[in-house]
């Protein structure tokens, strides 16, 4: 994983052919056998072990919860409510929770583009005294464990009055290591004669940036966005020491809050588990493909 | 401002790469020298919050690690104690062993589950695109969402495993409420969400897999077995380094699936070394311990992380002249 190695255009994992075997002969004595490839016997099963969670956290949260604790309990509710929904909404902040988060997100996308391929750009392609230390730099950090920071960035935050606010759960998410090496890849891979032709047209070098090259990071621009959109909605850990007060609680905070406070209310828990986590999935489904380029290419930050 | 002056400009998708180079030899003094620090307008937000938020904090950490501090008082200059006060810590030592336990239990498991499922879906069943989705999904589920998750299907009394366990006739489990079980079961859920990564970094490098080596080896007689011993597995060594790497830095900085399960429950047999380091800095406000223990963990770690990137290098490079 040389730093060098361009980051994001690999083929889509769905052209995939399969590279081990077009089938040999066993395999294709099998398939005689069987109306169907004999791996979907290991995949679907599989699949469905994956999925169980998923779909015992959607059902909990309809189950009435008088059914939850009976003994011995049926695989599925004999029926169904919204009442743990009812219950949630009317009893907990958790609108005003996820409005917390949406924020928390919202600003953590928008700055990371703005930033991180301002940075990503500058160290692309720019020269100035002190870019390849402050690219190094950055990439020093790359390899500092979040809980090293903990203890002083609480201080830190203590001083300056961003404890108990949301704040202190949006300034870490202004930028990121990752996200101006992603970038600093990206740009690196894209043809210079594109930009200089703008320069000759007499641009200047931030209206190149604006109109001929961020159009055409497109796709290193969406990693970069489900990146930040996945650790900011989930992040638990750094809300859970800097915000103490539930009018600041994010989306995970409040969930977790509920772990203490309604342990045994499954239905309320399912549902609030719901909402919070609702977005993401659907957001998955619809673009699958960024997601899966985002995973591989936090993967090849190494 | 410039942009209306300059007469209307081609395309720059249809300019001829080559008629750009000439003048760019030659820009003026000013723009050059505006560019010179136009650079670090650039860089310089984006740099000011990572390295304000890690650099900066990672040497007040050392500095914190140096001292007896609970955040009010003034701080009391103690030295290496902190660091001497770690190696007869007994809690500390049985945080590691749990570190150490859910580590080898997670470590080898998302390595061989996420070999295993690339290998699974990288052919052209049909419906292969939703098992892929199904697998991948739970990659999304936050900490907070996998921990009521995990509490509820591995209740005891009505969780869903047990639910299985009792239809099929085998004893009920205590699950979370065992210290013997309760880090296996944080080890099956966090593989639950983390084997759609390990998953898809080896689905990327089995299409790097060269079609043509892959093919020869089959025309030379080898069967699905042997292939993938033979050429497909060594082709995944370095990926396979990789990720042992990287799963095994998240695996001993396990702190959030632990608080939303079990919070280092029961009798501590799952207080994992970040657990504890929470705990004595933001429990106990120890912030000088603390940080003492979080350099710690990260000097162990990154030594670790050298020494086997370097085993792993040498030994590739022997296979290479061995060749």
């Amino acid at each position: 994983m040389s730093v060098d190695a361009p980051v994001l255009p690999r083929r889509p994992l769905d052209t995939a052919e399969a590279v081990t075997s077009p089938p040999s002969r066993p395999a294709r004595a099998r398939r005689r056998r069987l109306p169907f490839s004999a791996w979907h016997l290991l995949l679907l099963p599989v699949a469905v072990v994956f999925l169980v969670p998923f779909v015992e956290m959607f059902l909990t949260s309809l189950t009435p919860e008088s059914e939850i604790n009976t003994f011995p309990r049926p695989f599925f509710p004999t029926s169904l409510t919204t009442a743990g929904y009812e219950r949630l909404f009317a009893e907990s902040d958790i609108l005003h929770w996820l409005a917390n988060t949406a924020v928390v997100s919202a600003v953590a996308i928008a700055s990371h583009l703005v930033l991180c391929s301002l940075a990503g750009y500058g160290f692309a392609r720019l020269r100035f005294p002190g870019r390849d230390i402050g690219f190094l730099a950055v990439l020093a950090t790359i390899m500092i464990p979040t809980q090293l920071l903990m203890i002083p960035t609480y201080v830190l935050f203590a001083r300056v009055g961003l404890i108990d606010t949301l704040g202190a759960a949006i300034v870490p998410w202004l930028a990121s290591a990752f996200g101006i090496f992603l970038m600093r890849q990206f740009f690196l891979s894209l043809p210079v004669e594109l930009e200089e032709a703008g320069m000759i047209d007499g641009c200047t070098r931030v209206q190149v940036f604006f109109r001929i090259v961020l159009p055409l990071a497109r796709p290193a621009l969406a990693t970069l966005a489900i990146f930040t959109l996945l650790g900011s909605w989930n992040d638990l850990v750094w809300p859970l020491i800097a915000i103490n007060d539930d009018q600041a609680f994010t989306l995970q905070l409040g969930l977790t809050n509920f772990q203490g406070n309604r342990r045994t209310d499954w239905s309320l828990l399912m549902a609030g588990n719901v909402v919070a986590t609702l977005p993401l999935i659907a957001f998955f489904l619809v673009a699958q493909k960024q997601f899966v380029a985002t995973m591989t290419s936090s993967g090849l930050k190494g | 401002m410039s942009a209306t002056a300059t007469p209307p400009r081609p395309s720059p998708v249809e300019t001829p790469g080559g008629a750009g180079r000439a003048p760019r030899e030659r820009p003026s003094r000013g723009r050059r020298l505006g560019s010179r620090v136009g650079g670090w307008g650039f860089v310089a937000p984006a740099l000011v919050i990572v390295l304000g938020l890690s650099i900066f904090p990672a040497v007040w950490a050392l500095l914190l690690s140096l001292q007896e501090w609970d955040g009010f008082s003034t701080p009391e200059f103690v030295g290496g104690d902190n660091y001497a006060e770690l190696v007869g810590d007994a809690d500390l030592g049985s945080a590691v062993v749990h570190t150490v336990v859910y580590t080898a239990l997670f470590v080898p498991a998302v390595v061989l589950v996420g070999l295993f499922l690339a290998v699974a879906l990288n052919r052209s069943v049909r419906f292969v695109g939703l098992y892929r989705t199904a697998i991948f999904v739970p990659f999304v589920a936050s900490a907070a969402a996998t921990g009521i998750l995990t509490t509820y299907l591995f209740n005891p009394q009505f969780g869903l495993m047990n639910n299985v366990l009792r239809v099929l006739h085998l004893p009920q489990q205590g699950w979370l409420e065992d210290p013997h079980q309760a880090m296996v079961v944080i080890a099956i859920m966090s593989l639950w969400g983390q084997a759609a990564f390990t998953t898809v970094i080896y689905l990327a490098a089995l299409q790097d897999v060269p079609g043509d080596v892959v093919e020869a080896a089959r025309i030379d007689g080898a069967g699905p077995w042997q292939v993938f011993l033979a050429v497909v597995w060594p082709q995944l060594r370095p990926v396979t380094t990789f990720v042992a790497i990287y799963m095994t830095l998240q695996a001993v900085q396990l702190f959030d699936l632990v608080y939303t399960t079990t919070r280092g429950g029961p009798l501590n047999a799952t207080e994992t070394i970040v657990y504890y380091l929470w705990q004595t800095a933001f429990r106990e406000l120890d912030f000088g311990y603390g940080s003492a223990v979080a350099y710690g963990l990260f000097f162990v770690t990154l030594l670790a992380t050298v020494v086997v990137t370097l085993q792993q290098r040498r030994a590739a490079a022997r296979e290479e002249r061995a060749r």
